[in-house]
């Protein structure tokens, strides 16, 4: 934060204020070298707003907890350069789409956190007894199809971009059956066919369009619209086996 | 609400959409093929009444039809209507399933007499 401010000069950062009836506010923020848009929204707190509500934690894309709306579209903020995004000097920072505004920048995650308990997006231990390592062979059908998904960071972003979220407020969403995916595949989970059930019933993975929007922004480059394609390929074929 | 009911209508419409590419690839050639060979009204008819293979092939194309139309046009409504996203949601999606039903039904009863004049 403390690098000589650039030539450019200044920053006209519209930050959204208030609830889901507020509205964008300008605000004019020093432009640094490699200055974030997280920089820039915390230089606004700081120096210019201490009512500004919004939210950070490791400032170099591990939390998952600075995802925002720039310019229309839903990024970490902590590692979006201003420098890319800014059109002729000006940067728009909204909060999440398809999630309740808390206050500013700040959305709710509770209805994103309730689906991924939904799809049952935790590991079920096995029976009781089997204390040994489970030994997993790296290159199984299982385990590379759970690696594929498992970097996921829970930032949200998936869940803001895709449509059929915003149409279909039932749907649980690409991260829940993201993860929901590396459990059906995880060969020490106690209850892979319950995940699978889970990510199937109601508005689950067959809502999904395969619009790939999810897997366009995911910024960890994950591609839920596979994982979500895997589960109705494995839940069509657990149907005609006659599965409960 | 419908635990199993969204996967069951995946199924259906997979397995319908399954049927229906080959057979709408045969009706276009087929309707390409007649209309180049500037066969009448009459002359049409006369291949296709009594014979079981056309009664069979539109028959399944009608059924299938049905099936995938009427699923396809309940998602529809049921992601674009304004109403879903309220309180009235439940109603909605009971709306959508009767609406998709009614539409389903037309079909059939439209297509299949359309196939007996024809066959
Ligand atoms: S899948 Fe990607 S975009 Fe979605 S929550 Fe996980 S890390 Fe974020
Ligand atoms: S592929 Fe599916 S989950 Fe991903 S954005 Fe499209 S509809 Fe949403
Ligand atoms: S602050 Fe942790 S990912 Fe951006």
């Amino acid at each position: 934060m403390d690098a000589a401010p650039s030539p450019e000069g200044e920053l006209t950062v519209e930050i959204w204020r208030g609830g889901a009836d507020g509205r964008f506010r300008t605000y004019r923020v020093p432009r640094r070298r490699n200055q974030t848009v997280l920089d820039a929204v915390t230089y606004v707190q700081r120096h210019i707003d201490p009512s500004l509500a919004y939210r950070f934690a490791c400032r170099v894309g591990v939390c998952g907890s600075c995802a925002m709306t720039v310019n229309g579209a839903p990024r970490w903020t902590c590692r979006t350069r201003v420098e890319r995004v800014a059109r002729r000097g000006r940067v728009r920072v909204a909060p999440l789409r398809n999630l309740p505004i808390i206050r500013d920048l700040a959305v709710d995650m509770t209805p994103f956190f309730d689906k991924w308990a939904r799809a049952k997006g935790h590991f079920v231990p096995s029976a009781a007894g089997t204390q040994g390592f489970a030994e997993v062979a790296p290159d199984s059908p299982e385990r590379r199809a759970a690696d594929a998904g498992v970097e996921c960071i829970g930032c949200g972003i998936c869940y803001a971009v895709c449509d059929v979220v915003a149409w279909n407020p039932d749907y649980v969403g690409p991260a829940a059956l993201n993860r929901a995916w590396t459990l059906v595949n995880d060969v020490r989970d106690g209850d892979r066919a319950g995940h699978l059930a889970a990510a199937a019933a109601g508005a689950g993975c067959h809502a999904c369009h395969s619009h790939q929007s999810c897997a366009e922004y995911c910024p960890t480059g994950l591609n839920p619209t596979a994982s979500i394609a895997g589960l109705k390929r494995m839940a069509f074929v657990a149907a005609l086996k006659g599965a409960p | 609400m419908n635990g199993r009911l969204e996967l069951w209508l995946f199924v259906a419409q997979r397995i319908s959409a399954a049927v229906l590419a080959p057979l709408v690839l045969v009706h276009i050639a087929t309707m390409i093929y007649v209309v180049q060979g500037g066969l009448s009204a009459a002359e049409i008819l006369s291949r296709t009444q009594g014979s079981l293979w056309w009664a069979g092939f539109y028959g399944l194309f009608v059924a299938a039809a049905a099936v995938h139309g009427a699923i396809g046009l309940r998602t529809i409504i049921r992601e674009m209507a304004p109403w879903t996203g309220g309180s009235l949601r439940l109603a909605a999606g009971v709306a959508a399933g009767v609406a998709a039903g009614v539409f389903g039904l037309s079909i059939l009863v439209l297509g299949f007499r359309a196939v007996g004049a024809l066959t």
